[in-house]
């Protein structure tokens, strides 16, 4: 414990530990939360920063270990608990409700029964004096995800607490809109408020917080001033050791290369009153190539996907084509059969059966592409076939795992992802196409995807990544395009890319998409 | 003039139990709990309704009775679905087939008994004005009752600050769960309402509509006021225009039929069910404002992690 230990500690926390079943989430945490501090809680996914915070908002009971709120020993039952302590809290998740209005979900969380219509109107006051404006007679579902987190911080400030706990507030924000929310974070430091910021992010924790804890595989294994650490000291603390750094070899006569998915505008309709209209988007991705496609989550970008994958046809059958072909009109398979691979961002339920072992969730996505490897005369299925193939996965991806072919649910988020990122790799694709590589994923196995991801396009492919994780995207890809509202933005060559131009591409600053719609080839 | 009154009135006499059972199932499906066991709870608000009745004599404790019958009933749907976290269609579904069975073998005895029919409202001097007098002043007390229950459930959900933790209960469990909204308190009372709307629907059937006992006499209406919530997109006011409009065109059909109308029974038997679709179907164009008042968690258990 650092400097503060004269008493002026807002909350104390003792001992605090949960299990889940056979897994100790959270392994006796010690943590102090000084008064006006913003105290940084650091961890890779899984380490227990959530299940912590859930603790200390009342969604979670402990099953052993102390809380104290100034001093006195408390027992926060529940969420109403929390909140009379002074508690407040932004989720990761957004617990907010689409079909009702900004106004609406505030007054849900305030116990006063003051009418809606004074609710709003203080929710726009407050708005505005911190610089976050809010419209509250908007629904929910119609706005983006920015705008939903400051409904959530607005709600939490309504309550005036004393601490506030952010889980994760930047993972969803353009590099602008976090710029505003530090300003808005240190202005409540300034007035005295404590805040928990949970993040991955080093830099910012770096930038904004005044102490950091550490926590690994539910253990507090820290504590620090993160101001007088490096990204990759922090780095260090939270995985237990070096992270491999990635290696992108530079592409020499990309621009003669042959190009493998070509997207030629292609348009759709919204097809939930809540979903994004796709707006003539085209791009071309050529051999050798690692194109990433940065956005705010919810600008369309699950919309592509699906389009481009054939979970949604097209009518157009030119609008996608892939290594030449028309692709628009035809499945999944029919696309996975010209060469192609997709990668979708749910896991469970979309990239692999939950409850079916890991071999077969491979002849699930490889029995039409593979067939004469995978399945026999008279249909008959070749399991040793089979388990030699995912064991070769497994063992190209580095896959951990409990038992020899488990079910997919049963294997960590990270693991799971590398067994279905290394799934579609097995297969050489010429065109691969990955939603959300490494989101819950641990910085030692990201790397190994991303790196994954870069020796496919050097030895020939296509790789088209979508991600809203923008340090990943700096990383491995060779251009950026931004995703805004359901248009693309012309891809930047990494070269000229800088966080700032992706930024504000993100915001939608910059229209500039009339020349790129004429691009033709 | 007196034919035209006598069609209302039977026209709102086949709407109520409809519209009754229906405002309950909706205020339930709101909370984003999917109880198909309309029809059994209706059915054992109707045996119950008339075996009061019968055994005090007094239709009124009957009415209770019934109210009474159909809330226990659904409690036993709200022990399984909520509590215990089991599937709301098999256990709606068993829920109709319990009601179907129970209420038979508790009726055995009241089959062919005469019954007491609750008396229509009679004000002196407002009741025998022409026409308006009986449709207004001269129905059945159940009839009214359908009637305040449907502005009072309107009112309730959409001006209420219960009524919108209600509906947001409907819209996301978990993060109703998340902001310490008791989620399993909320919907065990909007399922209790429920079954008490369907029990007072089936008391309508025994004590008004045709003060008997006759056994499966229920015929199919829980389904139909089930339907009719969803294809009223989950909207009182459009719940009731739905109710009515199947009333209307029920009873249209039946004097078609005894007309002798050259057109086969059967597909004028249906027109009700057709009718009821195509204009509940044309004033739920606009999707936007459907998939706002479709509670997005409609069905699904919700078990809390603690």
């Amino acid at each position: 414990m650092s400097a503060n230990q004269d008493g002026t500690n807002l909350l104390e926390v003792r001992g605090l530990t949960k299990i889940f079943g056979t897994l100790t989430a959270c392994d006796h945490i010690d943590l102090d939360i000084a008064k006006g501090e913003i105290h940084a809680l650091l961890g890779e996914n899984g380490a227990g920063k959530s299940t912590l915070v859930k603790m200390l908002f009342g969604s979670l009971e402990p099953n052993a270990g102390e809380i104290f709120w100034n001093g006195q020993v408390v027992k926060i039952s529940s969420p109403g608990v929390a909140k009379k302590l002074g508690i407040g809290m932004v989720f990761q998740h957004f617990s907010l409700f689409e079909a009702l209005t900004a106004a609406e979900n505030i007054a849900l969380s305030l116990d006063d029964g003051s009418p809606i219509s004074s609710i709003a109107a203080k929710a726009r006051a407050l708005s505005f004096s911190y610089g976050l404006p809010l419209d509250p007679e908007s629904l929910v579902g119609d706005l983006s995800v920015g705008e939903r987190q400051r409904i959530e911080i607005i709600r939490c400030l309504l309550q005036t607490p004393q601490l506030i706990i952010l889980d994760e507030p930047t993972s969803v924000l353009t590099p602008q809109e976090a710029d505003k929310l530090f300003e808005t974070l240190e202005r409540l430091r300034s007035e005295g408020k404590s805040i928990l910021y949970i993040s991955h992010r080093l830099e910012e924790v770096k930038r904004i917080c005044d102490r950091a804890t550490v926590l690994r595989h539910g253990k507090v294994v820290g504590h620090c001033n993160p101001r007088e650490e490096t990204a990759s000291s922090l780095a260090r603390m939270m995985v237990g050791n070096e992270v491999q750094a990635v290696v992108r070899a530079p592409v020499e006569g990309i621009a003669t290369a042959q190009s493998l998915l070509e997207i030629r505008n292609l348009s759709r309709k919204p097809a939930t009153p809540f979903s994004i209209p796709l707006k003539a988007i085209s791009l071309n991705v050529r051999a050798g190539e690692v194109i990433g496609i940065a956005g705010v989550a919810g600008n369309g970008q699950g919309e592509f996907f699906e389009s481009v994958s054939g979970e949604v046809l097209q009518q157009d059958v030119a609008s996608v084509r892939i290594r030449g072909k028309d692709a628009g009109g035809l499945t999944i398979t029919g696309r996975r059969l010209l060469g192609a691979a997709f990668v979708p961002e749910e896991r469970l339920g979309h990239g692999a059966a939950p409850r079916m072992k890991l071999s077969e969730n491979l002849l699930l996505s490889r029995h039409a592409t593979d067939g004469k490897a995978f399945v026999g005369s008279g249909g008959m299925v070749k399991s040793g076939a089979i388990q030699a193939a995912s064991q070769r996965i497994i063992e190209a991806m580095d896959v951990r795992k409990s038992a020899p072919d488990p079910e997919a649910a049963a294997l960590s988020g990270g693991n799971l992802q590398k067994f279905i990122v290394g799934r579609e790799l097995d297969r050489r694709p010429s065109v691969m196409v990955v939603n959300q590589p490494t989101w819950g994923v641990d910085a030692g196995a990201a790397a190994h995807i991303r790196q994954a991801l870069i020796e496919l396009s050097r030895s020939g492919s296509a790789v088209l990544v979508i991600s809203q994780d923008l340090d990943e995207l700096f990383e491995i890809s060779d251009a950026i395009a931004v995703m805004h509202n359901g248009e693309l933005s012309k891809p930047l060559p990494i070269a000229e890319a800088t966080f700032e131009k992706v930024g504000l591409l993100m915001g939608g600053a910059e229209p500039g998409h009339a020349e790129h719609t004429l691009e033709t080839a | 003039m007196d034919i035209t009154v006598n069609i209302l009135l039977t026209i709102a006499t086949a709407a109520t139990p409809l519209l009754i059972a229906a405002i309950g199932e909706l205020l339930v499906e709101r909370s984003g709990v999917l109880n198909l066991g309309v029809e059994g709870m209706m059915i054992m608000g109707a045996v119950g309704g008339f075996g009061a009745s019968y055994l005090t004599g007094s239709p009124w404790i009957g009415l209770l009775a019934a109210i009474a019958m159909g809330a226990v009933f659904s409690l036993l749907f709200a022990v399984m679905t909520l509590s215990l976290a089991t599937n709301q269609v098999a256990t709606g579904l068993s829920l109709t087939l319990l009601g179907l069975g129970l209420s038979g073998m508790m009726g055995t005895s009241f089959v062919g008994q005469p019954g007491e029919r609750l008396p229509n409202l009679d004000i002196p001097g407002l009741t025998s004005i022409p026409v308006v007098g009986r449709l207004l002043f001269g129905q059945d007390p159940i009839f009214y009752i359908s009637i305040a229950l449907t502005a009072a459930v309107m009112w309730f959900l959409f001006k209420t600050r219960t009524g919108l933790t209600l509906r947001s209960i409907g819209d996301s469990h978990t993060s109703a769960h998340a902001l310490g909204i008791q989620v399993i308190r909320y919907r065990y009372l909007a399922v209790i309402f429920g079954g008490a709307c369907a029990g007072l629907a089936g008391g309508h059937l025994s004590l008004v509509y045709t003060p008997q006992w006759v056994e499966n006499m229920t015929a199919g209406r829980g389904w139909i006021a089930l339907a009719l919530v969803v294809f009223a997109s989950w909207r009182p006011w459009r719940v009731l225009a739905g109710a009515y409009i199947f009333g209307a065109v029920w009873i249209g059909q039946l004097h078609a039929q005894a007309f002798g109308i050259p057109v086969p029974s059967q597909f004028l038997s249906s027109l009700p069910y057709l009718a009821t679709v195509v204009v509940l179907v044309l004033i739920s164009r606009n999707k936007r404002l459907t998939m706002m008042n479709t509670p997005a968690s409609l069905g699904q258990p919700f078990v809390p992690d603690r």
